[in-house]
């Protein structure tokens, strides 16, 4: 048995170690906020924070995160008043097309603003160049960002409930 | 977005508790009957196929089109809104189930007609055989760019308008009042001389009994409130916080996963497998030989995986095990040459005489450009959730074609049509690759021979493997010149001609031009792929217009202004992106500029693009985009679109290229089938015209010009033209001649 914490919560699983991390929480958690894009951690699609850092969870087994603090897009912000100020920016861009990569851009962007309140666009391009978007949604990320992270100046930065 | 039941699906033709359901604005003849039970809830009233009112003033969109990043759920939502004078904040949608009647005949009519515009006396005639044509093709298509022109602009304002009709009639008869005496707002019928105001539910019933007009009067531009606006797509919130329901996140009890791999080189079978490798392998529940691919169900996604990996499969020759790359493009030339040497080209356009123009030329231009084999990649791979059970088949996946997905299904597993339940989910990308079927069919494949649904995921390099690819392709050219540099004569030969028609035609005053090409088959599959044809030809025709100017001595937007004298619609086009773009003024050191223009699905589009070449290193920094689609419904929503395909033409046009290797694609994944990134990804502006003139599409036209502007740039920067895609392959770091690395 393996024990993840998942966005505040505690699962038990009875799954292959080698199993990689997306996988379980996909298909275990049944949290499909995560996507598959790539599977060699090329795109990004997949990525989730590990003790607060983003990692590519197509490549990392689960053994790996057993016992750390797991968050995925579902605990980063839900609902009108429980969004991050990342996914508020996001709705106001109007960045998602297709929004298949989205949740893993979103992950990488929180990380990023958490470690770096106010990232130049050097920054920006460092931090999120190993997302792919394939509808191309680069310009409108880069506002969001800038946009989340003029938000988050202005409250502080305890804006909604992540804890990751 | 808002989902139909598989309950109402299954009780076709028992009417849902008080739902009324009338007779059809769109075309005579009770459609709305058909569709009823799936469309509406209990107390809704279905007034077309399109629309329905519930109590509580909801005006809901009933949307044939399926949602791929294009906004299409929001835009043709608000062109139905805009003719009803629907309140937008209480304003839903709901994607169409995949139902004949909801087959695309307006698509059908507009590609098969060139949409024109018929007599009125003739469109219920017209109406009704395309829509038993489309029927009959199980057309319910996502694709082309077509959905605001055509079922935008026949199906969506129409119903708006007519339904609008309706209302206000049902209501001067019921206040007793002359209908000319209301107005309709807000969702509301005003009667300003009395006071009263009421909302559109207090008359839908009654409405809904009515006669609605096969031809309504549709508003102008100018009386537009809700077009033309930036409302907030329907989609986004669902897209920021994990919920959007795509079609490999369907979950059902006792689901289980299967993974396939199919035949490295196309289309050989199975010629053995060897089940007794992986049947001790944890979570394997069943190896399935579909005939050209080979299938492992497991517990989950990573244990058939791990078991496909490990799995001994020994395919069958298909006597294609040999084809290399080079081969093709062999293959291309002798058959361009046959064509020439038999006499038999096949004309695409002729117009003049390109001989005698030739002949008494100044002098002469000759190019050959050449492009590769392109796969879709979209970010979700190909997935498709399939259950057999109780003599139906349903099936979760996301696609462009619904309904032919349907048809396909209910062929291969001999099912009637009604027997297949499509859920179409939200699409990971489409770019033309979810129209088709080829996954879905395994995955129903698969679960006919279970009791359990089966969720069926390719891998990354399965997709990138099996794709249906935007064909290789040559082109020839030769030119003539007056003493003035002007081309008097445009000769162009390429191979392999798909859609749509006009692609390689262009805009210019040229009094000589023959264009054709030669077939050559290769056994490499075919498709759809964002722009289609265009978007060959647009870096055909605009990096040889560029070569012409540069052989005339003449500035390349200058020269291509003077060519459009004829056309002024595409002048302000290329005039706003040159101006906005600065076109004169000088850029820095080892920077190049660079313009093209093209029109696909009735839209023209002039981008202008700047280059940074340092060290051979290519860096698009940025993007000017001038767009004329007539009229942008929703022009963020333009913008986006634009956006998403000058990324999508650069990725391509820097980097793709899929190769065949003993008969089987080269590339598997994102290392070696690379995708721009963030940091290499230029500032782009966009600027719409909105001319007035016929609508065209937005999903496509940003793409096809992309790729000459970047070579055009790069020429402008090095002095070296590149006729070869993708850019990669050429070494731009050296000084002198162009050089290409092709190894």
């Amino acid at each position: 048995m393996i024990t993840l914490h998942i966005n505040g919560q505690t699962h038990e699983l009875d799954v292959d170690p080698e199993t990689p991390l997306l996988w379980v929480i996909r298909e275990q958690a049944g949290l499909t906020g995560t996507k598959f894009g790539c599977g060699i951690a090329q795109c990004g699609a997949c990525t989730v924070h590990l003790n607060g850092q983003p990692i590519r969870s197509c490549v990392t087994p689960v053994q790996a995160a057993a016992s750390q603090q797991i968050t995925t897009i579902e605990g980063i912000g839900r609902g009108d008043a429980g969004l991050h100020a990342v996914q508020r920016a996001w709705i106001d861009e109007q960045v998602p097309q297709c929004g298949y990569c989205q949740s893993g851009q979103i992950m990488a962007a929180v990380a990023l603003l958490e470690q770096n309140p106010a990232p130049s666009d050097a920054d920006i391009d460092a931090a999120m160049s190993g997302n792919i978007c394939r509808c191309g949604t680069y310009s409108r990320i880069r506002r969001g960002i800038k946009r989340a992270a003029t938000a988050l100046a202005g409250s502080s930065g305890t804006e909604g409930p992540h804890n990751g | 977005m808002g989902k139909w039941t598989r309950r109402a699906f299954i009780t076709t033709g028992v009417l849902a508790g008080g739902a009324v359901v009338i007779g059809v604005a769109i075309r005579p003849g009770n459609r709305a009957g058909k569709v009823a039970p799936l469309i509406a809830g209990e107390d809704d009233t279905v007034f077309n196929v399109w629309v329905k009112i519930s109590p509580d003033n909801t005006v809901t969109a009933i949307i044939p089109h399926a949602e791929m990043g294009q906004g299409v759920h929001t835009t043709l939502a608000m062109m139905l809104a805009e003719e009803m004078d629907a309140d937008w904040n209480h304003v839903s949608m709901i994607e169409a189930p995949a139902h004949t009647e909801y087959a695309n005949y307006a698509l059908a009519k507009g590609y098969t007609a060139g949409d024109i515009d018929f007599p009125a006396f003739l469109v219920d005639t017209i109406d009704g055989i395309f829509l038993t044509a489309t029927q009959m093709m199980s057309l319910q298509i996502t694709g082309g760019s077509t959905s605001v022109p055509t079922t935008g602009q026949h199906a969506m304002r129409v119903a708006g308008a007519a339904a609008k009709a309706v209302l206000l009639q049902a209501a001067a008869e019921s206040w007793n009042v002359p209908s000319e005496e209301l107005t309709a707002k807000n969702s509301h019928i005003i009667h300003q001389d009395s006071g009263r105001r009421a909302p559109y539910a207090d008359f839908a019933r009654q409405a809904a009994e009515l006669s609605q007009p096969v031809k309504p009067i549709l508003k102008s531009p100018h009386e537009f409130t809700i077009l033309g606006t930036d409302v907030q797509k329907f989609d986004v919130p669902a897209k920021v916080d994990g919920s959007a329901s795509f079609g490999i996140d369907a979950q059902l009890p006792g689901m289980k996963y299967a993974t396939v791999k199919a035949s490295p080189v196309f289309g050989a079978n199975v010629k053995s497998v060897d089940e007794s490798s992986v049947q001790d392998m944890p979570g394997v529940r069943k190896v399935i030989n579909l005939g050209t691919a080979v299938a492992i169900i497991a517990d989950g996604y990573w244990q058939a995986r791990q078991a496909l990996v490990k799995i001994d499969v020994v395919f069958e020759e298909s006597g294609n095990e040999t084809v290399e790359q080079s081969d093709i493009f062999e293959q291309f030339t002798n058959d361009m040459d046959t064509a020439i040497a038999n006499g038999d080209e096949i004309v695409d356009f002729e117009t003049g005489d390109v001989n005698a123009a030739m002949a008494s030329a100044t002098r002469t231009v000759a190019a050959e450009y050449r492009v590769p084999y392109l796969s879709h990649a979209t970010m979700e791979p190909m997935n498709c959730t399939a259950w057999v059970h109780d003599d139906i088949c349903e099936l979760w996946t996301g696609t462009q074609n619904p309904l032919g997905f349907a048809a396909e299904v209910a062929d291969v597993l001999d099912m009637n049509l009604e027997d297949v339940v499509l859920h179409n989910q939200y699409l990971g990308g489409g770019f033309g690759r979810r129209a088709f079927p080829d996954y879905a069919i395994q995955a129903a494949r698969l679960a006919a021979e279970v009791h359990y649904p089966v969720k069926l995921i390719w891998s990354r390099e399965e997709d990138m493997r099996h794709d249906h690819y935007r064909q290789a392709s040559i082109s020839r050219f030769q030119a003539a010149l007056d003493g003035a540099g002007k081309p008097t004569a445009w000769v162009n030969q390429y191979v392999e001609k798909h859609d749509p028609r006009e692609a390689p035609y262009i805009p210019y005053g040229i009094d000589n031009q023959f264009i054709h090409f030669a077939e050559s088959k290769t056994h490499v599959p075919w498709g759809f792929w964002r722009s289609v044809d265009h978007s060959l030809h647009a870096f055909f025709t605009e990096s040889f217009i560029d070569e012409l100017a540069f052989e005339a001595g003449q500035d390349p937007y200058q020269y291509r202004r003077d060519l459009l004298e004829n056309t002024p619609r595409f002048q302000k086009v290329l005039d706003l992106a040159a101006e906005k773009s600065s076109w004169d003024t000088p850029l820095p050191e080892n920077w190049g500029r660079g313009i093209a223009i093209h029109r696909s699905f009735g839209t023209i589009v002039a981008q202008v693009v700047e280059v940074e070449v340092t060290a051979g290193k290519v860096r698009p920094r940025r993007a000017i985009c001038a767009v004329d689609a007539g009229f942008a419904m929703h022009p963020d929503g333009m913008k986006a679109q634009m956006e998403s395909g000058i990324v999508y033409g650069l990725t391509a046009a820097l980097y793709s290229d899929i190769t065949i290797h003993r008969g089987a694609v080269a590339q598997s994944n994102f290392h070696d089938y690379p995708m721009l990134r963030m940091n290499e990804s230029p500032d782009i502006e966009t600027y719409i015209i909105n001319s007035g003139e016929k609508i065209g599409g937005a999903g496509e036209p940003g793409t096809p010009a992309i790729a000459p502007a970047l070579v055009n740039a790069i020429f402008n920067a090095t002095g070296k033209r590149i006729r070869e895609l993708p850019v990669k392959h050429y070494d731009l770091s050296s000084e002198g001649l162009e050089s290409k690395d092709v190894a």
